[in-house]
């Protein structure tokens, strides 16, 4: 049929589709691809008044100030090791209730609860700040005033305290986070053949057996292709999470701080361009290399899980 | 299935953790709701409570008294969400489209292009400097706008992959018999046919636009273009902002001593949140289905 069209309109066709492309192809142009070139910035000491292009060339300068700073090694710390308590809490824990959602009988409830563990995804950080700040705020908030000395504990001010933010940002993250997780799983755990259920009972296997022999193994796919996206962004972190939730408080750095709200800092209050770009840079290539490698991994270990 | 008393036993468990859980979730938002609706002089004695002391819905008459401030805000968000939101799926749209055809030439180097900007980043610093310097978008309604948010390359493959896969080639073939340009197949059968990942997708956009406050905090000082978010980022630490930029305030004469802070604060997060607990039950089998596509390939 298609060769009744003559080659005329066919061609014309295909030059309104590739018109169609422009505003789209343009935008990445601008936004993603015109940074990357950007990158060189990293390389300068910049001078807005000179422009980009007329800045002095410094080498490696930058990064040689920024790796002699004690702060970046804190910074770096912090961006893995939250990432990887992140990932192991939530993979777990993910698992674990979506396998409860599967189980539960009670339809009605199952489906309330999917609903529910939804909702905090909805949330800006900015509004759960305020949530946060609704439980730690000094003066006011709940655990200062009914929860510590409930428990015969005198107040903290929290947001001056270092030592429970690790644990406060897990649980926000966590409080965040897990509905999708869940969701997620649930949607392969249910795409899983009933039979392997009921031949596995009939070998009398216990419910945890099931578990580690029948689900887990089932939705390795699932786990894998979003193990392979954490790792990927490994140096990366919620900016929001770690700039607002603890109200960028000085006194708070070295267990808040991170690659992101490190970078925001140094170029928009300390006007550090330098440091920045060069921060900056580190986590776009480490990162990159990152996304490379898992990736590579994967293919070789199980090429279906593979992201490209 | 017959019910053996280990099944009931474990079905018990399993409600009591799935109840707990819910719970978990959904009480610091009764918190942030009941803190809201406490009395000021309750809240300084007692502080946030699940439960308050006394009730006073005073926060509000405070904020709907000195509404100048938050509804400019509120209008200025419902802007950037109606605007964003158009234009993001408009260019979305029209570069998924092409893409699904598997004739295409030139497709294979595009979708590389569109995947390699998902795994290298240029950075925050030269984005700035190009949208701030370069394009001078500084206090601009665009910079709410434009930059990093309004094509997302992610929605452009789930697009691209449901237009491809879902659409039955057969009838964009009739379409094309009966006569039909790309322009027609595009608007009578891809779009109708292509609506659940449109809908997707739209929802999340306008999540997106409605909750964002980075754009923000980068390019914008003017405190005329502060959406609701930004303007509840700059308010967590100092409620006098509300005041200082109300001119209803300084014409009354009311002080800064008069505000009641402590509740104000948090009556306006949850006037914040109300627009998405409304729109939730629509939304939810959307973002729903939109997380379970997000497993495959974020």
């Amino acid at each position: 049929m298609k060769h009744k069209q003559t080659s005329l309109s066919k061609s014309r066709h295909y030059s309104i589709l590739y018109l169609m492309m422009v505003p789209g192809l343009l935008y990445l142009l601008i936004n993603n691809y015109l940074p990357m070139v950007g990158i060189f910035i990293a390389f300068k000491k910049l001078d807005y008044s000179a422009g980009i292009f007329k800045s002095p060339w410094v080498g490696l300068r930058n990064f040689k100030f920024l790796f002699a700073t004690s702060d970046i090694w804190i910074i770096i710390r912090n961006t893995v090791v939250y990432n990887i308590v992140f990932i192991i809490l939530e993979t777990v824990l993910g698992i674990w209730v979506a396998i409860m959602l599967a189980d539960l009988a009670n339809q009605h409830l199952a489906r309330l609860a999917q609903v529910t563990i939804i909702l905090p995804e909805l949330l800006s950080l900015v509004i759960c700040s305020y949530i946060v700040f609704a439980f730690l705020s000094q003066e006011n908030g709940i655990m200062n005033n009914t929860i510590l000395p409930a428990l015969g504990l005198r107040p903290i001010g929290w947001y001056n305290e270092k030592g429970p933010w690790p644990v406060i940002l897990t649980i926000v993250y966590l409080w965040l986070n897990i509905g999708s997780q869940a969701i997620i799983y649930l949607a392969s755990i249910v795409g899983i053949n009933k039979e392997l259920y009921e031949t596995a009972d009939l070998d009398g296997a216990s419910r945890f057996q099931k578990v580690i022999y029948i689900t887990v193994p089932c939705i390795k796919p699932t786990i894998v292709t979003l193990l392979l996206l954490s790792v990927g962004s490994m140096f990366y972190s919620s900016f929001g999470l770690f700039y607002l939730i603890p109200h960028n408080s000085g006194m708070l750095f070295d267990v808040t701080a991170t690659l992101d709200t490190y970078v925001y800092n140094a170029l928009m209050h300390k006007n550090n361009v330098g440091m920045a770009s060069a921060a900056g840079l580190f986590q776009s290539v480490v990162g990159f290399i990152l996304v490379l490698t898992a990736n590579k991994i994967t293919s070789r270990l199980d090429p279906d899980n593979a992201l490209f | 299935m017959v019910k053996t008393k280990s099944e009931v036993a474990y079905q018990c468990v399993i409600t009591i953790f799935i109840l707990l859980l819910m719970f978990a979730i959904i009480a610091p938002f009764v918190l942030l709701i009941m803190s809201s609706i406490s009395s000021e002089s309750s809240l300084i004695r007692n502080g946030y409570r699940f439960i308050p002391k006394a009730f006073s819905l005073d926060a509000y008459k405070y904020i709907l008294r000195n509404a100048d401030t938050i509804l400019r805000a509120y209008g200025m968000t419902l802007l950037t969400t109606v605007l964003g939101t158009s234009l993001s799926l408009c260019i979305t749209i029209l570069l998924a489209y092409p893409l699904s055809h598997r004739d295409l030439k030139g497709r294979k180097v595009i979708m590389f292009l569109i995947i390699l900007t998902m795994l290298f980043h240029g950075g925050i610093v030269p984005s700035y400097i190009l949208w701030a310097k370069y394009m001078k978008i500084k206090n601009t309604i665009w910079a709410l706008i434009l930059p990093n948010l309004l094509l997302n390359p992610f929605f452009i493959i789930l697009m691209k992959n449901y237009f491809e896969n879902s659409i039955p080639t057969s009838i964009m073939e009739a379409a094309e018999i009966d006569g039909a340009g790309p322009i027609g197949i595009l608007w009578h059968v891809t779009l109708p046919m292509g609506k659940p990942i449109i809908a997707t997708i739209t929802m999340f956009t306008i999540l997106t636009y409605w909750n964002d406050w980075v754009n923000a905090l980068y390019f914008v000082n003017n405190t005329k273009l502060w959406t609701l978010q930004y303007l509840l980022e700059n308010i967590l630490d100092n409620v006098q902002f509300l005041v200082k930029n109300s001119k209803v305030m300084t014409q009354m004469g009311q002080s800064v001593a008069n505000i009641p802070s402590v509740s104000v604060r948090m009556a306006i997060a949850v006037l914040g949140v109300i627009p998405i607990l409304i729109l939730f039950p629509f939304f939810q089998k959307y973002i729903v289905a939109g997380i379970s596509l997000g497993a495959l390939k974020e």
